[in-house]
């Protein structure tokens, strides 16, 4: 039995939630393939074979460069056909979750998404699901033959002690029908740690006062070399752009740290970074609900608390 | 333009989420179920493309007798008539079969829905009727302009947007700012309960994944709060604590 990865890259690196992918792939099958679309820098074939898998599929058509839902779907689907893969695992992205649907639904294939755990192939084959926008979990059987499983971020940690991964060129089979929709533009902040994969957040609320005041939770994020987020009514004045609005309705984040700075706790903003593995809130108000959410918390001003905080992290950084 | 809008029935966000049955069926007690919110972002977008461009709204649930309420509340704030497929929406492949049936039989130039339920969170089923009906799918998306038969679409991608362009029909996965949620006023209640509400019965019951049980995350423990004064001991907690810095 076999497994196929869909690894992401930004930029020509494979995306670290993507390397999680190859890493569980390799935990639940011996034979593992990653399949990457477009140019791919040096040396990333071998952190995907340190990742756990034996061999790269590289599609360098230039017309599949680009993300393209459709084409990639059918790409993929051609690979796990031509592998025999019985297990297509990818990472949860705004690219990944539609190309998986519509994988499932070309192969026959039982998909499930959120993914936190590996499989427990006791008694069939069951993955434990986030849901409730992180509130609960469900146990889920899968019941098809061919299994697709997006995982959420964090499911597993990226193995660096596999073996050495081949590259093989692959060239999809290619159809109009996929190439209907055009990406006419793309708007991407570069230089900036992507919020969903982001390991440590800093994000404002409306406690900040208003968009001028943001300097010192860049300073913060800049100093410990973490993303920056906002909490809904900061989106929707339009303090910071939308990608940035964390909670049930924007990103849900999974960081090992998540800094909230003024922002007070709603269940809404909550349900977007409950799966944070700590939280650290800074609030004036201690009755602020968010504390109850928290790991540590220091009631006090913003304004004074954070550029303290940024120096004493920057002290014992020496 | 004919518009079908698929509605979710959901816990409201605030809900407290348990379970019962030995956790194995959700617990309704005392929970308020709503229009899911990006189904509501579809559908208030759907009333605005209907007032500029004229046509008609079709709201669809996949759900059983009980969801009646909530599809009347989308008939208020809007839609013009409504189809319930007589099932409970047991998983993404189910209920995007259903949806794919009813679509194509109404031959619907923009089939909207939200990113996601806000309850199962998949995310699956816009692209999986997409998939079935031979059609593109866009989610999620931030803006939809229709002119003629050319939409122009932003969609959110990690740190940015794409912009997109495409002919109708297509299926899309709808999230805010794509248009402000409508509140259904008194003439919208009250003509809602005369709109017509047609119950199908579902095509097969093939399903391709099955939930067996739920489960609560951990309790978080209690708030450590630091000293202001005393932002040292914070910085060594996390780094030697915590192993986060």
């Amino acid at each position: 039995m076999s497994a196929l990865a869909f690894v992401e890259l930004e930029e020509g690196l494979a995306k670290k939630s993507s390397l999680e992918a190859v890493s569980y792939a390799s935990s639940v099958e011996n034979d593992v393939t990653a399949i990457v679309f477009g140019a791919m820098n040096d040396g990333e074939a071998d952190k995907i074979g340190a990742a756990g898998a034996g061999k790269v599929l590289h599609v360098s058509d230039d017309q599949l460069a680009q993300p393209n839902i459709m084409a990639y779907a059918s790409a993929i689907s051609e690979a796990m056909e031509k592998e025999g893969s019985t297990l297509l695992v990818l990472a949860k992205s705004s690219l990944g979750d539609p190309v998986s649907a519509r994988v499932a639904i070309k192969t026959n294939a039982s998909l499930a998404t959120n993914v936190v755990d590996l499989p427990d192939t006791s008694d069939g084959f069951k993955v434990k699901c986030s849901i409730y926008t992180g509130k609960a979990f469900a146990i889920n059987t899968l019941k098809g033959d061919k299994k697709i499983l997006g995982l959420k971020k964090n499911a597993v940690a990226v193995k660096e002690d596999g073996g050495s991964a081949s590259v093989e060129d692959f060239a999809p089979a290619k159809n109009d029908t996929d190439f209907k929709v055009k990406v006419t533009n793309r708007e991407k902040a570069t230089g900036e740690i992507l919020l969903p994969e982001a390991d440590l957040v800093v994000s404002g609320g409306r406690g900040l006062k208003g968009p001028e005041n943001w300097g010192m939770i860049e300073d913060l994020a800049k100093t410990i070399g973490a993303a920056t987020g906002c909490s809904k009514p900061v989106s929707d004045m339009d303090w910071r752009p939308h990608h940035e609005h964390v909670g049930q309705t924007g990103v849900k984040v999974s960081p090992s740290l998540y800094i909230a700075v003024g922002i007070s706790g709603a269940i809404q903003h909550l349900a977007g970074v409950n799966s944070s593995k700590y939280i650290l809130v800074i609030n004036k108000d201690p009755e602020a609900p968010f504390f109850k959410a928290a790991d540590y918390g220091v009631v006090g001003d913003a304004f004074e608390v954070v550029p303290k905080l940024t120096e004493a992290i920057k002290a014992q950084q020496g | 333009m004919k518009i079908l809008v698929c509605i979710t029935h959901v816990p409201d966000t605030t809900s407290k989420i348990s379970f019962t049955d030995n956790n194995t069926k959700f617990d309704k007690t005392g929970v308020q179920f709503i229009i899911g919110p990006y189904d509501d972002y579809a559908l208030a977008r759907a009333v605005e493309l209907k007032e500029a461009n004229g046509g008609s709204i079709t709201v669809l649930n996949v759900g059983e007798a009980e969801t009646e309420p909530t599809i009347r509340k989308a008939l208020a704030i809007g839609a013009d008539d409504a189809v319930r497929v007589n099932a409970f929406p047991t998983d993404a492949y189910f209920v995007a079969r259903q949806i794919a049936k009813v679509a194509q039989e109404g031959e619907y130039d923009l089939i909207l829905m939200g990113r996601e339920s806000i309850d199962f969170n998949g995310g699956q089923v816009h692209s999986m009727v997409g998939e079935l009906m031979g059609l593109p799918s866009v989610s999620p998306v931030m803006v939809l302009d229709v002119e003629g038969n050319t939409a122009k679409i932003q969609r959110e991608i990690e740190g940015g947007k794409e912009f997109m362009e495409l002919e109708l029909p297509f299926v899309a996965g709808c999230q805010e700012p794509i248009a402000e949620w409508k509140i259904p006023n008194m003439r919208g209640i009250m003509s809602a309960r005369s709109k017509p509400l047609n119950v199908v019965e579902p095509t097969g019951d093939d399903t391709s994944v099955k939930t067996e049980n739920f489960e609560m995350p951990p309790a978080k423990g209690d708030v450590k709060l630091i000293d202001p004064e005393n932002l040292d001991e914070l910085v060594n907690l996390l780094k030697n604590d915590a192993k986060v810095l």
